[in-house]
């Protein structure tokens, strides 16, 4: 491996951090360099606020020349660098490195091209997700993948993330929507990653870096892929007396040969939060509901809709409702897509969960969820992106109550080893980060690990970016107890450095 | 007892420095840089692991052949969207995956790596290795199934993978339009800026060739909306995906240029034959390489000598030199020993 040995350590003294603010400041203006406390407590968590730690400072570039200075100057001082789009990541992966700086891209925020004949956007990191789509929707276009935090959510992070939404059992994941990128190495150097046409020579390091969550470069530019919006989209609202029935469901929509654009569902205690908050008219006594969209053309749509009432109805669905005009399908996803703020509203805190199975598991994944949620003594209320198996059990739990939130985070930990057991995965899409640390080793060997080790010491052999993230270390495994070290055996413990 | 045979040749020659040939189906030898080193089949590691079509994912062994797969599929009707070619009965999906090649459908459904979800490999120290998985989405650790897809066997010896499919669309129907090279740029961005039901284009010797497929409605609505001549050669798609159509008859030097769809075209070789909506063309050209790697790069796209002419030459062109450094450190990574078909992809690598 290529352990870099002529590493110095930084100075952090006040002088020494004195020289090194001043030198940010010559690059970005001194309005972009945050170093009093008050100025950096906005930026000292993501999305999952049970983490928090203040950076030494906050850097704040506007153009990707300045991203490759700072860069330079951090690799030249060996100064750890979290970049930062908005912060809407529930995984702790923005969640500032105390002895580093945190590299916001917010204010690269313009859409630099929009190339309609080549159906692509140029646009750099810091723009939202949703914008994209606003921006392009004049020409009948749209950028496909859309979480649920979309009004917020940078383009940079959801690359870094490889952010799903609801509609990606059909249009797919950031990955499959991006074609080109413009990353600065820890070097400071600016790389093409892909390219304009479909199929780049070379290793895929677009798909290496689509979820690499800012441990092998900053991402200053994404080239976006547009669709043409569908001429027609249609959702069906159905609902069933229990959650078993509604995961065979799903089951039997997609072997019957339908593409949904997309299929989610809900179990009661979610569909009774946030039938409360949104009104979206779901029916509150049903054990559960699936949401099921159809889109593409005027024909293609009315003989699929049929269809998929019919297996609906075979398959068990007490109510069937079909949205008739845009509004309403507007009104049904309105439910689904404020779930997390609706049950936010029922519990003091919540705490969501992120893992994947395979569909068949469905039903005995929620009755494990279910005798854990006993066990443990803290409600658990469902929302899955059930085409695809992702799972998003959110926890309701009191931070203000002495243990709970350690009690919260434990049975998340028992959720997703279940979901590993059952063939699946910890993280189907809001990453590892800091949060689910600890679950990597469960989910991967000692080999493996070691293998993204030296993925991550070939882009940074100094461990500067993001130090602590998203890979643990042989060590961490050691102590988590999920793996087996042998005899001290442990050769990246030279990575936690930092 | 297959896998533990073959970690011990891969230890055994991590140890003495034996550089190995990985082959399988071997339909695929033509491609990349000339193969070199002690042969080494996985073609008997073969077989469907599982296949559950209501997850609508298949977990297949490398040495499987393509089209076993795909009559698997077909009885669920169901299909690998990326439609790799078969450039003999004997192609494995082991080397699909490795070489990373889609088919005529690709810009409307994606590529090999779209549908990879996890790959179980042996690297060049004889380790077995597990990426990713058998659900549709994963982002635990870096994304190494679809890094290793397109690397040539350099990476890692592919043993297993599992792919994401998709239902089979209920029907297809092709038609053409005469027009110069130009036109048909022009025409097919026109209709991709539409929702109809696209599935392939092909422009060869002044002729659009255009593909729908969808349900029947969609399509026979598609149809009257696009109108042109209907083609009745039921074979073209699958003859332009195999390359057993007439122009990629012949020895000489067969250019694959990957450029932005409504790129400029240009006077350049002796034959030329468009696909992906105008994103890949591909030339025949008896004169120098230069030019279409200025051509691809002018366009920003790039070029390279897929079939004939020197094969030792850099025929995957030249990496740019941070990334260069980044694939030899990815490289050594995975195979210290640069054992794993080395200079198959880049000289050095
Ligand atoms: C209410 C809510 C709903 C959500 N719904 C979904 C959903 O449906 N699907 C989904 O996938 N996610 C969802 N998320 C999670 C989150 O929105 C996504 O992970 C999103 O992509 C994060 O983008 P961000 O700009 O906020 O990134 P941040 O949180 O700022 O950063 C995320 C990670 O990316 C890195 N990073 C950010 N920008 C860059 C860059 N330019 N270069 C390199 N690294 C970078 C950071 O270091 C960090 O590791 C949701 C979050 C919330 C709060």
């Amino acid at each position: 491996m290529n352990i870099d040995t002529k590493v110095i350590e930084p100075d952090l003294s006040p002088v020494g951090l004195k020289g090194l603010f001043e030198s940010f400041v010559d690059i970005v203006g001194e309005s972009h360099v945050l170093t009093e406390k008050e100025q950096l407590y906005p930026y000292e968590c993501d999305g999952l606020s049970a983490y928090k730690a203040l950076p030494l400072a906050v850097v704040l570039p506007a153009t990707a020349e300045e991203v490759c200075e700072v860069m330079r100057l951090c690799h030249k001082q060996n100064i750890p660098v979290v970049a930062r789009g908005a912060g809407t990541g529930l995984s702790g992966g923005a969640l500032p490195y105390e002895k580093g700086i945190l590299l916001s891209l917010a204010r690269l925020n313009q859409v630099i091209n929009i190339d309609p004949p080549n159906r692509v956007a140029v646009v750099q990191p810091g723009v939202r997700n949703l914008a994209i789509t606003e921006a392009v929707a004049h020409l009948g276009l749209y950028y496909a993948p859309d979480p649920s935090s979309q009004i917020a959510c940078s383009i940079g992070g959801n690359v870094a993330e490889n952010s799903g939404g609801v509609h990606c059992l059909k249009y797919g994941l950031t990955v499959h929507n991006v074609i080109h990128l413009k990353v600065v190495t820890i070097e400071g150097e600016l790389i093409e990653i892909g390219g304009g046409g479909l199929d780049t020579p070379g290793y895929d390091l677009l798909a290496l870096m689509h979820g690499s969550e800012g441990l092998l470069g900053i991402i200053v530019e994404v080239t976006v892929k547009l669709l043409p919006k569908p001429d027609v989209a249609v959702a069906i609202l159905a609902s069933f007396d229990d959650v078993e029935t509604a995961g065979n469901a799903v089951a039997d929509v997609i072997s019957r040969g339908i593409l949904p654009a997309g299929l989610e569902m809900m179990d009661n205690p979610s569909i009774r939060a946030t039938e409360d908050f949104v009104k979206a008219g779901y029916p509150i006594d049903a054990a559960a509901i699936l949401i099921c969209e159809l889109d593409g053309t005027e024909q293609e749509v009315k003989s699929q809709i049929i269809l998929a009432q019919d297996i609906l109805s075979q398959a068990g669905a007490t109510g069937l409702r079909i949205s008739e005009s845009e509004q309403e399908r507007a009104k049904f996803w309105s439910g689904r897509k404020n779930a997390f703020p609706a049950v936010g509203r029922i519990s003091p805190d919540y705490y969501c969960i992120d893992g994947t199975i395979p569909k068949r598991e469905l039903g005995n994944i929620l009755v494990e969820i279910d005798r854990l949620s006993t066990e443990y003594g803290l409600s658990v209320a469902n929302v899955f992106h059930a085409g695809d198996g992702n799972l998003h059990p959110l926890i309701l739990y009191d931070a203000n109550v002495d243990g709970e939130f350690a009690r919260t985070e434990e049975l998340g930990g028992k959720i997703l080893e279940a979901c590993v057991i059952a063939g699946g995965t910890i993280t189907g899409e809001h990453g590892v980060g800091i949060e689910k640390i600890n679950q990597m080793c469960v989910q991967f060997s000692r080999l493996e690990l070691e293998q993204f080790h030296r993925i991550k010491a070939a882009f940074d052999p100094r461990g500067l970016l993001n130090p602590g993230k998203a890979i643990p270390t042989l060590t961490r495994c050691a102590e988590f107890g999920g793996m087996h070290v042998h005899d001290g055996n442990l050769p990246f413990a030279d990575i936690e450095r930092f | 007892m297959f896998i533990k045979q073959l970690q011990e040749t891969v230890k055994d020659a991590f140890a003495k420095k034996i550089e190995l040939d990985i082959q399988s189906g071997n339909s695929k030898r033509f491609l990349g840089r000339t193969p070199k080193g002690a042969a080494l089949s996985i073609a008997q590691y073969s077989g469907i692991v599982e296949y559950d079509p209501a997850e609508l994912v298949i977990t297949v062994k490398a040495g499987t052949a393509l089209r076993d797969i795909n009559s698997a599929l077909a009885k669920n009707n169901q299909y690998l969207p990326f439609d790799a070619p078969n450039f003999s009965t004997e192609s494995t999906i082991g080397g699909v995956v490795a070489a990373g090649l889609s088919g005529p459908i690709r810009p409307w459904t994606g590529s090999v790596r779209d549908y990879v979800l996890g790959i179980e490999c042996i690297d060049g120290r004889g380790d077995h290795l597990r990426f990713g998985g058998r659900v549709m989405k994963n982002v635990a650790g870096y994304d190494v199934s679809r890094l290793i897809v397109g690397s040539m066997g350099t990476l890692g010896i592919i043993l297993q993978m599992s792919f994401k499919v998709l239902p089979k669309p209920e029907t297809s129907a092709t038609v053409y339009f005469d027009c110069s090279q130009v036109k048909s740029i022009e025409k097919i961005t026109q209709m991709g800026l539409t929702s109809l039901p696209l599935s392939a284009s092909l422009w060869v010797a002044n002729k659009l060739f255009v593909r729908l497929s969808g349900s029947q409605a969609a399509v026979a609505k598609g149809l009257e909306i696009i109108g042109g001549n209907r083609c009745l050669d039921n074979d073209l798609w699958q003859k332009l995906r195999d390359h057993t159509h007439s122009f990629f008859h012949g020895g000489s030097p067969l250019w694959r240029v990957s450029v932005p769809a409504n790129s400029a075209v240009a006077e350049i070789g002796d034959e030329c034959l468009v696909e992906w909506g105008g994103s890949l063309r591909w030339y025949k050209s008896s004169q120098q390489n230069e030019q279409f790697h200025e051509y691809a790069q002018k366009c920003g796209g790039n070029a390279i000598l897929f079939r004939n002419g020197d094969r030792s030459s850099d025929v995957n062109g030249k990496l740019h030199p941070v990334l260069g450094r980044i694939h030899k450190q990815l490289k050594k990574s995975f195979d210290p020993g640069n054992i794993l078909n080395p200079g198959r992809m880049y000289k050095d690598l």
